[in-house]
């Protein structure tokens, strides 16, 4: 069984008729696994993760077939069952480490705070456990971090707090929401190793959220491209990689250097549809090369034998690999009789 | 902490002298000849207005005036009422109590009630709860405050008759000013029913009094936690599974509190300007009808020189509430 | 069939809101607001129209008629239709009187504070190592005295009056308008608008006026709306202590004045001229928060 199984999940904002934010996304991820979701912004990778966490407030509505976590159904559970949960079991790590700190509290009264709400421990012992925390994310003079506030510690060593207090109360699937985006070059990669050795030592499963196509490859073992709030590509990482099937995760590979056919960097021209422009059809076909009449319809995310695809016109398979008859979850399947002819 | 309280202090210097020159520019600016206004006579004998003139130096050149003016100032020197004939800084100093109080408990009022409805409003934004509280405010901060008290006089004290029309205290009781606080000193006195009494005295004007800074405060703190609310780091507390109170009140609240808390040093002037106002309606024997009163009587020493213990208490509550805002907030306590 | 071969896409056509239109549409969501305007153009009429609308004299006498209560109640007359006050003058026909009053000293005093504040806040932003910090530390200044009580001062030297209460509540509002224009002068001269037309030429009168001042309008249009209704206050408080425009003009503070002997026997005396400022004070209010939402685009997509 999946240590987090999601079906169908969407999030809107406001009034029915606007568009969803996440639309229809299913994720799943095992234990001890790492999963990346890959995307550009506003693609809406965060907005999954903060409704994983329970962290969409009204006007924003969340609704799933099933959102389970280690066997619970997060949706049915009301907010104190929740709350013990979230920060326990299912942690997240933020983007931001200047801003995820609440500035007027110490660095070490917010880890002990985590460890008073979920383990119960108090005083002396919670001040060691912190320290220890403190020390496993690699903070060097940790005993004397505790008692600094968050604007006195650099971007880098914010992140590692912030992941301190994210894995102090031991959880089994730790959510890292682009934790290497608002920091210098030079230290990304030492918070990346990071992440990566707590979550070997830990065996707990991670959600990875990035930018960074290399930092995927290097890293998950499986992938999820999302493109305007619907997945459009998943599967194994190597076989993504090898040979991409949507046309979307075909271009975000072109603009990396290492992928790169020619010398100069390919890129997709246009910008991920907003509110007032959202396509008919695909929602990629005004930014894709590939497109055609049909296009303006919408697909469905369609598995074959490596992962699944949301194209009419994938990349890279051969025409008996995808089955045009697999029932589409989402609302709007495309209609049957149009594939044949292609 | 020590250096950046110097430096502050520093910088209310050039504003303490900038002050005396208005006072001082002030009393000049009386049309007509100041001895004249002073006697309260249109012909006044030759020899004596010149004497007059003499005796308060009002014959030397402006500069060297206003070097007397500040140099009597800074000896402690501050004058004398023409009325009294007491010095103003004695009289001050008496009637500065009363006004203390008042000031504290309308304070007190607005704070607690301010801070509560802001909450309030920001946790249940766009419901009518949060329309109704933010309406509300609006009026208090639209209030004439000195029609306020004669409305809340009529209602309470005429109709009702549950509070007494003005004063601190009725005129039954003696109370010896030991602290000048009219609820401990009749504490201290040990006579009954008299702390009730004052107390009652005390409720209308402190409502009256605290309005406007409640209306100030919920709306200050509404949007304050608004803001809060949205930040990063409330998102990380909610994302620790933390209680929606702690969340609220222990991430929130404590950092929405650091704007609030200059607001309401900002309030202490309309305070000041409130206390004007509501001692005047009340009856209240504090600084504010003190001046009004001087005014009335054409008694410049004490308004020259009231208007600048008054400006000076304004200068140096906003110094206090500049050092409690680098308590409140460590970024500024540790710049450096 | 050619996969290469790409189809032509429709240029999608996006329709933004032009930015008068999202402002009207925005100020009017805001029901307070288009209240609180409904309510000033009823005043500004009242006011316009004073010596029409108004049933009496507002400086007649009716002996006859000493504090007659409004018409509702048992004594009262139709033809004193909110009663009279003390020396049998028609209440009404004050507080519409009283509404020509007020407007004037708010006009006059956002008119007479803004003007010389922008060019003071101006100075000071374009010139901020010599004349700003002279211009700020004397604001500062006025600033350390409560307002009210630097006009009360003003007004007992220079004596009660309409012209003297229109000039202290002009200069105590001054200092408002130099640092907000000041400090959204220093934030528009760093923008790369100002250093392209500086490039180009322009003079700093033409960078001053042509420039930078109309990108500073919004916030200066919305503290000219709250000290409109602090001038009425003001102006409320002056007459109510005697210091203000001079009986028997009808004054709303001034005739709030001798209104406290009457508090146990004419309600009206007391309560109308006091809600008359109220509702004008908190229209005007809701008016410039319903600005300030439309205006700033900030909070516009806050909610």
């Amino acid at each position: 069984m999946s240590l987090l199984d999601i079906r169908n999940l969407s999030v809107r904002f406001g009034d029915a008729d606007a568009p969803p934010v996440v639309d229809g996304l299913d994720l799943s991820v095992d234990r001890g696994e790492v999963l990346a979701i890959v995307g550009e912004s506003g693609s809406g990778k965060s907005v999954t993760m903060m409704a994983l966490m329970g962290l969409i407030d009204p006007p924003g509505v969340v609704s799933a077939d099933r959102l389970a976590f280690a066997g619970q159904d997060l949706l049915s559970l009301k907010g104190k069952q929740r709350r013990r949960l979230i920060g326990k079991d299912l942690a997240m790590v933020f983007q931001d480490p200047m801003t995820a700190l609440n500035p007027s509290y110490t660095v070490g009264y917010q880890i002990e705070e985590v460890l008073r709400a979920h383990l119960g421990l108090k005083g002396r012992a919670a001040r060691e456990r912190a320290l220890a925390l403190l020390e496993q994310v690699e903070i060097p003079a940790a005993a004397s971090r505790l008692d600094a506030y968050p604007h006195q510690l650099s971007g880098g060593m914010s992140q590692r707090v912030a992941i301190a207090m994210a894995i102090a109360a031991e959880p089994q699937l730790l959510i890292a929401d682009e934790p290497t985006t608002a920091l210098d070059v030079t230290i990304q990669a030492q918070i990346m190793a990071l992440l990566l050795r707590l979550q070997r030592e830990r065996d707990m499963g991670l959600i990875l959220i990035t930018h960074d196509l290399a930092v995927v490859a290097e890293t998950a073992r499986r992938v999820c491209v999302m493109y305007a709030g619907q997945a459009v590509e998943q599967g194994e990482v190597p076989a993504i990689f090898e040979a991409p099937t949507h046309p979307y995760t075909e271009a975000l590979l072109a603009s990396v250097p290492e992928h790169a056919d020619s010398r100069r960097l390919a890129t997709l021209p246009g910008i991920v549809p907003g509110r007032y422009d959202r396509p008919e059809g695909c929602l990629l076909s005004p930014r894709c090369p590939y497109a055609r009449p049909h296009c303006q319809t919408r697909p469905a995310l369609m598995p074959h034998a490596r992962g699944a695809v949301r194209c009419f016109f994938p990349r890279n398979l051969a025409a008996g690999e995808i089955n045009p008859l697999a029932p589409g979850r989402h609302r709007r399947s495309p209609p049957k009789g149009d594939l044949h002819a292609y | 902490m020590l250096g950046f309280i110097a430096r502050r202090f520093g910088l209310l210097i050039p504003t303490f002298f900038g002050v005396t020159l208005l006072t001082f520019a002030l009393i000049r600016m009386i049309p007509g000849d100041p001895v004249e206004v002073m006697m309260g006579e249109r012909r006044v004998d030759p020899e004596l207005h010149a004497a007059a003139m003499e005796r308060l130096g009002l014959n030397k050149p402006l500069y060297l005036q206003y070097i007397d003016y500040v140099g009597a100032l800074l000896q402690g020197d501050l004058g004398e009422s023409l009325r009294s004939r007491t010095s103003v800084w004695k009289e001050f100093t008496s009637l500065f109590p009363a006004t203390l109080e008042l000031a504290l408990a309308a304070l007190l009022f607005a704070t607690t009630l301010g801070v509560l409805a802001g909450v309030i409003a920001a946790l249940r934004r766009g419901s009518l709860l949060d329309h109704g509280v933010m309406g509300l405010s609006l009026t208090g901060y639209s209030m004439p405050i000195f029609w306020w008290g004669l409305i809340l006089i009529m209602v309470f004290s005429v109709w009702l008759g549950w509070t007494p029309v003005s004063g601190r205290i009725d005129l039954l009781y003696d109370i010896p000013p030991v602290t000048g606080f009219m609820l401990i000193d009749t504490l201290l006195s040990g006579e009954e029913g008299a702390f009730t009494d004052a107390l009652m005295h005390l409720i209308l004007p402190a409502i009256v009094l605290g309005t406007i800074p409640l209306a100030v405060i919920a709306r200050m703190t509404r949007s304050a936690m608004l803001e809060v609310m949205r930040e990063d780091y409330v998102r990380t507390a909610r994302a620790k599974g933390l209680s929606p109170a702690r969340v609220v009140f222990v991430h929130g609240l404590r950092n929405a509190l650091i704007p609030v808390l200059t607001v309401l040093g900002l309030q202490v002037g309309t305070l000041l300007a409130g206390a004007v106002l509501t001692e005047t309606i009340f009856s209240w024997p504090g600084i504010g009808k003190w001046l009004i009163e001087a005014i009335g009587a054409r008694d410049y020493a004490v308004v020259q020189n009231g208007i600048l213990l008054v400006a000076c208490l304004v200068i140096l509550v906003n110094f206090t509430v500049d050092v409690l805002y680098g308590l409140a907030n460590p970024r500024i306590r540790h710049q450096h | 069939m050619d996969i290469t071969q790409s189809f032509p896409a429709a240029e999608p056509v996006v329709h933004y809101p032009s930015p008068t239109r999202e402002f009207a549409a925005s100020f009017m969501r805001n029901k307070g607001a288009v209240g609180g305007l409904l309510f000033m153009l009823l005043l500004v009429c009242c006011a316009a129209f004073a010596p029409w609308l108004a049933p009496h004299d507002p400086l007649e006498q009716f002996r006859d008629h000493l504090l007659t209560p409004p018409m509702w109640q048992e004594a009262g007359s139709a033809r004193f239709p909110l009663g009279t006050d003390e020396l049998g003058r028609d209440m009404l026909s004050r507080l519409i009187f009283g509404a020509q009053l007020s407007l004037l000293i708010g006009l006059a005093s956002v008119v007479f504070s803004l003007i010389p504040g922008i060019l003071l806040g101006l100075i000071a932003g374009f010139s901020p190592t010599r004349a700003g910090p002279f211009i700020m530390r004397l604001m500062d200044i006025m600033l350390a005295l409560p307002s009210l009580l630097l006009a009360v001062a003003i007004v007992a030297i220079l004596g009660p009056g309409l012209i003297n209460t229109i000039f202290a509540i002009a200069i105590v509002s001054l200092p408002s308008y130099v640092r907000l224009t000041r400090a959204s002068v220093m934030t528009e001269l760093n923008r790369d608008y100002v250093t392209a037309s500086r490039l180009a030429g322009a003079g700093t009168l033409r960078l001053m006026f042509v420039c930078v001042l109309p990108n500073c309008m919004a916030p200066l249009i919305v503290q000219a709306t709250l000290s409109f209704s602090s001038a009425i206050l003001d102006a409320a408080a002056l007459g109510f202590l005697g210091l203000g425009v001079r009986p028997p003009t009808p004054e709303w503070g001034t005739m709030l004045a001798s209104a406290r002997d009457y508090i146990q026997s004419a309600w009206w005396v007391v309560a109308l001229p006091g809600l008359a400022i109220l509702l004008s004070v908190l229209a005007i209010n809701l008016l410039g928060d319903g600005l300030r939402d439309a205006l700033d685009p900030k909070l516009k997509n806050a909610a």
